[in-house]
């Protein structure tokens, strides 16, 4: 790739004239050797799966084999058609199909990691709420998903997108800042605010915690996941609105990496701390074990 | 660069529900599988740092068994992947180990091939995302990721193997994008990794196994769409 940072790819964006998931497509079918068409079918095929997973979500048992989680999405998608939300229509929609990909991902279904399977729900649900809403075509959505790509390249080469390197704010974290600065470009934003979007969506997540009860993806992963397309909404129309990243964005993923490689190892993955060993989470973990 | 490409980031299509615990458990197995070069008749894993806290309820014991059966990612049989491999003949065994790892998402393998009763040893790290690095065959140091065709070639350490080698690689076209090698002793064994541009061809490896001073010659690709390409060339 011809870029390493994110103002380097704002910049690359500027020179060639093209946004930043026409000038991902072209970069990787350089450094696959790939033709952009076969490249670009690939990730076709990924929305599909993406598509597919939202669906199951939305209709299927998702009930997970710890019998701990599943079928919120559902919940959620009942309680926006039925009552007065909070939240209101599509950020309610992107929520619902955000958490239902995560729950088909918890019962062991198929799904796209994005940048991992801990965070795989946030895309789905900000691109499908997004494409229902705004009445985008799939290969718009795809060339979408090449900004997002673009973006995670970028924290993932300078920071981490494990949670047992760097927390969750490496995957959540990482994976809202993707959905926020493609969204911000499917908007119709510059590449530089949609590297804003990035920055702001970031700081938002340092130094949350990965701290999974049982050391299942299940508590919290999924309601993160939920507020996690939300929060890239946000992001999206704070960067759309003209808001900037006063800390360049390249900066707030080294934070990250910071924040990340101080963070203790019972807080990274191993459920030894946060969420999974409070008197609950040791509960469960210990029924879990019994029912073994 | 840890990560090459965007599929690197999107991806890979996967059964859940960890990246890391789950998907890149499964191509580790497949990388240690393709090393072996034949099915296991009997595998011993032993699970480090986040990978021993955490390997059930991630289905990391599945998916390295999935693996070894050379399961996709996204294959739909990995939730049932240690009964197949039982049925298959494999005698698969789980623990949890002790002393210096690499990384907190660390596995290691040994291996036992059904057919010529070859023993292998192989680390591998799963670095997020379905991302992974073996690095540690047999004692040689390695660093090896599987998304390029990779050729590993076991030599004695002679003047001049690599050279020829390398010769052997320029006549047939074929572009180096990453090379190591590692050696036990001056003149004794020696492992040398070739990540390349192209798939490598039966001719290549013929040519290769040829050398004077190569043992063996083995190849490492867990490159989702050309594995899915070859599934559909010739059943494997």
């Amino acid at each position: 790739m011809n870029f390493q940072t994110l103002s380097q790819l704002a910049v690359l964006c500027e020179e060639r004239g093209m946004g930043i998931g026409a000038l991902m497509l072209e970069e990787q079918s350089e450094e696959s050797g790939r033709s952009r068409e076969q490249e670009f079918a690939t990730m076709s095929q990924y929305y599909g799966v993406m598509k597919e997973a939202v669906h199951r979500g939305m209709t299927e048992d998702t009930t997970s084999r710890s019998g701990l989680t599943g079928l919120d999405a559902q919940r959620v998608a009942a309680y926006n058609a039925a009552d007065e939300p909070c939240l209101g229509g599509p950020a309610g929609q992107a929520m619902a199909y955000a958490l239902a990909v995560s729950e088909v991902n918890a019962s062991m279904g198929r799904i796209i990691a994005t940048p991992t399977a801990g965070s795989c729900g946030i895309i789905p649900g900000v691109f499908l709420s997004c494409q229902e809403r705004f009445g985008w075509d799939d290969d718009y959505m795809v060339s979408g998903l090449f900004a997002a790509g673009a973006i995670g390249y970028v924290i993932a080469n300078n920071s981490f997108v494990s949670g047992a390197e760097g927390g969750c704010q490496a995957e959540v974290g990482s994976a809202i800042g993707m959905a926020a600065g493609a969204l911000t470009e499917l908007r119709g934003g510059t590449p530089a605010q949609a590297v804003h979007a990035v920055g702001l969506a970031l700081k938002n997540t340092l130094g949350l915690i990965c701290d999974p009860v049982g050391g299942l993806v299940e508590i919290p992963c999924i309601v993160r996941n939920g507020f996690g397309a939300v929060t890239a909404l946000a992001a999206a129309d704070m960067a759309l609105a003209g808001v900037r990243s006063v800390i360049p964005s390249d900066e707030v993923i080294k934070v990250m990496l910071e924040v990340g490689s101080a963070m203790p190892e019972k807080h990274r993955e191993t459920a030894g701390g946060g969420l999974a060993q409070t008197p609950t989470g040791r509960k469960i973990m210990k029924d879990l074990k019994n029912k073994k | 660069m840890r990560f090459k490409d965007v599929f690197s980031i999107i991806g890979p299509a996967m059964v859940g529900p960890s990246s890391s615990h789950t998907a890149g458990a499964a191509r580790i197995g497949r990388a240690a599988r393709q090393v072996l070069g034949e099915p296991a008749s009997e595998a011993e894993v032993t699970f480090f740092g986040s990978f021993a806290a955490t390997y059930q309820g991630h289905g990391t014991d599945r998916a390295i068994a999935g693996g070894l059966l050379d399961f996709a990612t996204d294959d739909s049989r990995l939730p049932d992947s240690i009964e197949l491999a039982e049925e298959a003949g494999m005698a698969i065994s789980f623990g949890q180990g002790t002393g210096l790892f690499p990384h907190p998402n660390t596995v290691r393998l040994r291996l036992t091939g059904a057919r010529t009763g070859t023993e292998l040893a192989l680390t591998g790290i799963s670095i997020g995302g379905g991302n992974i690095e073996i690095v540690d065959i047999d004692g040689f140091g390695v660093k090896l990721t599987g998304m390029y065709p990779t050729v590993l070639i076991h030599h004695m350490d002679y003047l001049g193997v690599l050279a020829s080698v390398t010769d052997v690689m320029r006549r047939g076209q074929f572009n180096i994008g990453h090379m190591s090698l590692d050696r036990k002793n001056r003149s004794g064994a020696a492992l040398t990794v070739l990540e390349l541009d192209e798939a490598a061809t039966p001719e290549l490896l013929h040519e290769l196994s040829a050398l004077p001073a190569v043992q063996s010659v083995k190849v490492v690709d867990l490159n989702e769409t050309l594995q899915e390409q070859k599934g559909k060339d010739n059943t494997r």
